[in-house]
């Protein structure tokens, strides 16, 4: 067993060796530009982007052609949220999120309010869900378009898109789901969802990064503004010339997602499952986000009484996120887990794990015991440990501000 | 992020972790920040009858700098008086663990745990301490630096 140990699937994955021999001729003998109509170079670039095209549709059962290459998921968002806006603004200006989505959401929501839009950010409950009739009853005559995730990424949970997505078509509202975190993980049937736009990246799934893609449905058109003006290249949603060796990355890495979803569902439940069940033995603990609906490879959970940071410095042999922010200067810590109402100490001492392809069982069992040695290690060194132990009530204590 | 080989050294082998009991005659008992800010420190001294601290402890729920910062403390005010230790500043603090800007309020807690047990152990002792400044509300703004 090799130290670090990877943990953190979910921020990225290593390019999957299988995926990188088939990029690299892409760099060196077949560069043409796929635009280059007129000899063999730019034709075998094409048919390389036109064969990955196929491969990223043939994942979600939907036409190659509602594949629109982009430089990477926070690109297909901004293009997804800011074309639809723009060219359905005559019909209204309401659009709808959560407040638990990523920053590339959140932070274009924000850019549309500037420009005048109005924006209604749903709340989620303890467990990091949609109450969804809270969300049927913001629908309303003037809303354009409604954002969600399919799988968070700080805690994992699989929100309930198949219903959105009906109550949405029915109201002839645009749907856009970031399904970042569900390629590969969940099965995602377009020709079932009503999904009308769909964004996804290539590095979370042990493709390249810097490529991503943007599904835009043909039956029914959605309609997009570009963004980014040029060549007209994507028919004209996406102008820039297109990177055939990334393309290329992203076709082989879906590919390989597609043949082995069936057995590596079930491997990364069981080893996902074997760390929750190591960690739980730890004295006050709590796992954010609810576990009955959750994709199969994360976990997050927080070590009351210790601060994520100095947790993720003592398991330094261990690759893993904190919800705590405290290396920001704000010291605000993750906004997603505040949304889930847990407290601001919780939020502090939170870790999430994620487990990939190249996790192993070996690597699991040690990363629970050294977790669990470290976490006592420093409960030793907490003055909050210690006043818990003597049975504080923490509600009484008045803390100094600082 | 990167930390100093200080801050490391002092985060695994932190020097004088553990509590004193409160009561106990002679003890000065800080505790500073909130768990909502991600930082606590409890400092513990023990001052002699000549004035002089002669032990302190430290328990501390906090990042590594904060570790860091108040376990070097704890080894700082051993066998000064309480003016001299008193006088210690979180510039001296961040300079010693090099400790970068955004950790700067790591020292700038420690610096207030010190002055926080001088001032416990002042008004149990009897002696005029000054005014202690309490804050109302919990602002996880980092305060500025003493210059």
């Amino acid at each position: 067993m090799n130290l670090p140990i990877y943990l953190d699937y979910a921020a990225t994955t290593p390019v999957d060796p299988r995926v990188a021999e088939k990029m690299i001729p892409y760099l060196t003998e077949h560069f043409g530009n796929p635009a280059s109509r007129s000899h063999a170079f730019g034709w075998a670039a094409e048919e390389a982007v036109e064969n990955a095209r196929r491969e990223v549709a043939a994942l979600f059962n939907c036409d190659a052609k509602e594949i629109v290459w982009t430089s990477g998921a926070t690109e297909s968002i901004n293009l997804a949220l800011k074309g639809v806006a723009h060219f359905y603004q005559g019909k209204g200006k309401h659009l709808i999120t959560v407040r638990t989505e990523h920053k590339a959401t959140l932070d274009t929501m924000r850019e549309l309010e500037r420009q005048g839009f109005e924006v209604t950010y749903l709340d989620v409950d303890g467990e990091g869900m949609i109450d969804l009739e809270a969300l049927k009853a913001a629908l309303r005559p003037d809303t354009i378009l409604v954002s969600i995730m399919y799988v968070n990424n700080e805690i994992g949970v699989i929100q309930d898109i198949p219903t959105i997505g009906e109550w949405c078509r029915e109201r002839g509202i645009v749907f856009h789901v970031d399904g970042v975190q569900a390629v590969g993980k969940l099965p995602i049937d377009l020709a079932e969802l009503k999904i009308d736009l769909m964004s996804i990246s290539s590095h979370k799934i042990y493709g390249p990064k810097g490529i991503g893609a943007l599904f835009v449905r043909r039956k029914p058109r959605i309609r997009l503004e570009a963004q980014m003006h040029g060549g007209g290249h994507e028919r004209g949603m996406r102008s820039g010339t297109l990177p055939t060796h990334q393309i290329v990355g992203i076709g082989e890495a879906f590919r390989l997602a597609r043949l082995e979803m069936a057995t590596e569902v079930p491997r990364l439940t069981r080893l996902r499952d074997r760390l929750l069940k190591g960690l739980r033995e730890i004295e006050e603990v709590y796992i954010n986000g609810t576990l009955e609906r959750r994709v199969c490879n994360s976990l997050n959970m927080s070590f009351n009484f210790v601060e994520g940071e100095s947790l993720m410095m003592a398991v330094r042999d261990i690759a893993v996120s904190s919800g705590s922010a405290c290396t920001s200067a704000s010291l605000e810590p993750s906004y997603v887990l505040r949304a889930l109402g847990r407290s601001d100490e919780l939020a502090h001492s939170s870790i999430r794990f994620s487990v990939g392809r190249f996790t192993t069982e070996e690597e699991i069992d040690y990363t629970v015991t050294l977790v669990k040695q470290k976490v006592h290690k420093l409960r030793e060194l907490s003055p909050l440990w210690e006043m818990y132990c003597d049975k504080v009530d923490f509600n009484q204590v008045r803390w100094a501000a600082h | 992020m990167a930390y100093s080989e200080k801050v490391l050294e002092h985060y695994e082998n932190p020097r004088n972790v553990g509590s004193f009991d409160k009561e106990e005659h002679g003890v000065g008992t800080g505790m500073v920040g909130a768990p909502a800010c991600g930082d606590v420190m409890k400092l513990q001294i023990k001052v002699g009858k000549d004035g002089v601290i002669e032990d302190a402890r430290f328990k501390t729920y906090g990042c590594g700098s904060a570790i860091a910062s108040s376990s070097l403390v704890t080894e700082w005010v051993k066998g000064k008086t309480l003016d001299e230790a008193m006088a210690i500043k979180n510039t001296q603090i961040a300079e010693e663990l090099a400790l970068p800007p955004v950790k700067i309020h790591c020292s700038i807690l420690a610096e207030d745990a010190i002055k926080a047990a001088i001032a416990d152990y002042k008004s149990k002792s009897g002696v005029k301490g000054q005014e202690e400044e309490t804050a109302e509300a919990t602002v996880c703004a980092p305060r500025p630096t003493t210059a």
